[in-house]
């Protein structure tokens, strides 16, 4: 059974279509990646996804009911959304930032129980902030901050993680130590739905992409079958040769100068 | 400076302190609220018995307790003073300090801008233009609330032609909520200068009203402004979660189960009600609204289930006391107005200035 079933979707911002005809399925314990060059619908595939925005027409199923019909928090118990960016204002501790990914299954006036805060301890810890636990997120580096986010995402215990560019500004330390975390997750069957640029690090972390252009999808399935150079070059308009590496096994791009 | 990754993590490794880091503020958040009441009722007995006519301060609680019962065996004058003429002043005084602070606190968590105030939406601008109308045009259909009215009605109409505005590019964005709002304010603040060129004589009333005053104030405003501003801060803490979750974008929120547009409109429109009855009853009255969640959130942090609460407490202890100088200590009342914004202001400066030092460094 998959997690996720779209069919038929179509999405679009007044006259501009956005997403057009989309249907595929995701799986559970599988690490997907959405590629696709800029404006090509990405980020409003995962947003369809997160319940953020309902498609014009076409079915789009969770677990096998209409993602409409979840209530918010529902879905807040089910699917994770780490973003891009994060910019706070206000002097909130990381351990509190990461608490609110408990929210939904704290009562409004509620105060945190024992096992959420044991599951707050532990995703700290898995993202390497117990030593920055009481310190001021606006204060953090970059860096630092992402990973609160991402350990914020990780406390909801979501079987569902969608990631939307989420490790675009780090450099590639803690983009690994990231993805590691959400490879994790995979590992212990949850799904992963990831949008990135950064086409190797996709070859490295996905086993399956969905290549998206102008709103179609245009390639899906094994990451292997869909990372080819033909394809690079028809969607991504560059020339660029697609390298084996046998550990890990995996495919990496090396770019030349050319662009199509 | 960044922490590596742990490589692998045990799972028992649990920090006894860290049940501290969470509940840091509960304990002292329930201080905080029990010392602010105190302090309050306290200004409350204090302030009824001073002013031109002294009363002692036992005397004060005798009549606050006699007036809850019967009310006979006391002294003419002194009931009157402090039960008609002393206590609706200053019950107004508290609770429009209260109600600036609440708004305060929800528009700095929506605008998701630490220097937002309750006026930045253009409340004030078209409170003052409805004042300004009613005086000049001699409105007087409703009596003594004519020019309540007339500003409530500007405050209102404002609101909803800075959300019409804001909300035309699809999504609600603080950017969008804040320019639209000094587009209006700008425009509307031209309509009462060009008034104030009109009025001749008049002009006095509606500067001396712009100024904001407490004077002469009924148990009819507090029983407007009690209502409004018990209504609006029950509303904002039935949210007060949700306004944190707002902190982390609006996106981030929606995926923990907010609804962040309804949300956000709610909570606005709410705030900017609320304000608008305090603008309408006392005036426009600045730097409350700004200051006091300044300086609550550097107490008890950002967690709006602790600050709306505290906040509400400490802009009434700190109207209330701002109030009382200009009428009681002060040889001659100053328009409190006047009051807030010359101590606030230069405030305002040395937090802003210390907080970019603290961001800088």
């Amino acid at each position: 059974m998959p997690m996720f079933a779209l069919n038929a979707i179509d999405f679009d911002y007044g006259p501009k279509a956005i997403l057009s005809n989309v249907a595929l399925t995701f799986e559970r314990g599988f690490f997907y990646g959405i590629i696709g060059p800029n404006g090509s619908g990405k980020t409003t595939l995962l947003d369809l996804l997160a319940g953020h925005l309902r498609p014009r027409h076409g079915t789009l199923l969770l677990e096998e009911r209409a993602l409409a019909r979840y209530s918010r928090k529902a879905l807040a118990r089910r699917i994770a959304l780490v973003a891009q960016d994060f910019r706070i204002d206000f002097p909130f501790t990381c351990a509190e930032v990461v608490m609110m990914g408990r929210y939904p299954y704290i009562p409004r006036f509620g105060r945190p129980g024992v096992a959420d805060r044991q599951v707050v301890e532990r995703v700290l810890q898995e993202a390497g902030l117990t030593d920055l636990a009481g310190r001021h997120v606006h204060r953090l580096s970059g860096g630092e901050r992402q990973r609160v986010v991402f350990a914020r995402a990780l406390a909801q215990e979501s079987a569902i993680l969608l990631l939307d560019e989420a490790t675009a500004h780090l450099d590639m330390h803690h983009a690994i130590g990231l993805l590691n975390l959400a490879a994790r997750r995979v590992a212990q069957g949850a799904l992963v739905i990831a949008v990135m640029q950064d086409l190797n690090l996709a070859a490295l972390y996905c086993d399956r992409l969905v290549c998206l252009r102008a709103g179609k999808v245009v390639a899906s399935g094994a990451m292997t079958e869909v990372l080819t150079a033909a394809m690079l070059h028809t969607v991504f308009r560059i020339k660029a040769r697609v390298g084996h590496s046998a550990a890990p096994p995996t495919r990496q791009v090396v770019l030349t100068r050319e662009a199509v | 400076m960044d922490k590596p990754f742990p490589a692998k993590v045990s799972g028992t490794q649990m920090k006894a302190e860290s049940h501290h880091m969470f509940c840091k503020w509960r304990g002292s958040a329930w201080l905080l609220v029990c010392g602010l009441s105190g302090l309050l009722a306290a200004e409350i007995a204090y302030s009824a018995g001073s002013g031109f006519l002294k009363i002692p301060f036992v005397e004060v609680i005798r009549i606050m307790i006699a007036a809850l019962g019967d009310g006979r065996g006391l002294d003419e004058l002194g009931t009157v003073v402090v039960l008609d003429v002393r206590l609706p002043r200053i019950l107004t005084a508290a609770l429009v300090g209260g109600g600036l602070a609440v708004s305060g606190v929800v528009f700095q968590g929506i605008l998701l801008n630490p220097l937002a105030d309750p006026y930045t939406l253009g409340v004030s601008a078209g409170a003052a233009f409805g004042a300004s109308l009613a005086i000049l045009g001699n409105f007087t259909l409703l009596g003594v609330w004519s020019v309540p009215a007339l500003a409530f009605g500007g405050a209102a109409t404002t609101l909803l032609a800075v959300v019409y505005l804001a909300s035309g590019s699809g999504d609600f964005s603080s950017g969008s909520l804040i320019l639209a709002g000094i587009i209006v304010a700008a425009i509307l603040s031209a309509g009462v200068s060009f008034m104030k060129y009109l009025a001749d004589e008049h002009v006095g009333i509606i500067i001396f009203w712009l100024m904001g005053s407490f004077a002469s104030k009924s148990w009819a405003d507090v029983g407007v402004t009690a209502t409004s501003v018990a209504l609006g801060t029950a509303l904002f803490f039935f949210f007060s979660r949700d306004l944190n979750l707002l902190a982390l974008g609006s996106r981030a929120a929606g995926s923990l189960g907010v609804a962040p547009r309804r949300i956000s409109l709610i909570l606005l429109v709410g705030a900017s009600l609320v304000s608008a009855v305090c603008v309408a009853v006392a005036g426009v009255i600045g730097f409350v609204g700004l200051l006091v969640p300044h300086m609550v959130r550097s107490v008890t942090g950002p967690d709006n289930r602790r600050l709306i609460p505290v906040s509400a407490l400490a802009g009434a202890c700190l109207l209330l006391g701002a109030d009382t100088v200009t009428r009681a200590v002060l040889p001659q009342e100053i328009p409190i107005g006047v009051i807030t914004a010359l101590i606030g202001g230069p405030f305002f400066c040395v937090v802003y200035r210390r907080r970019h030092r603290q961001r800088g460094g």
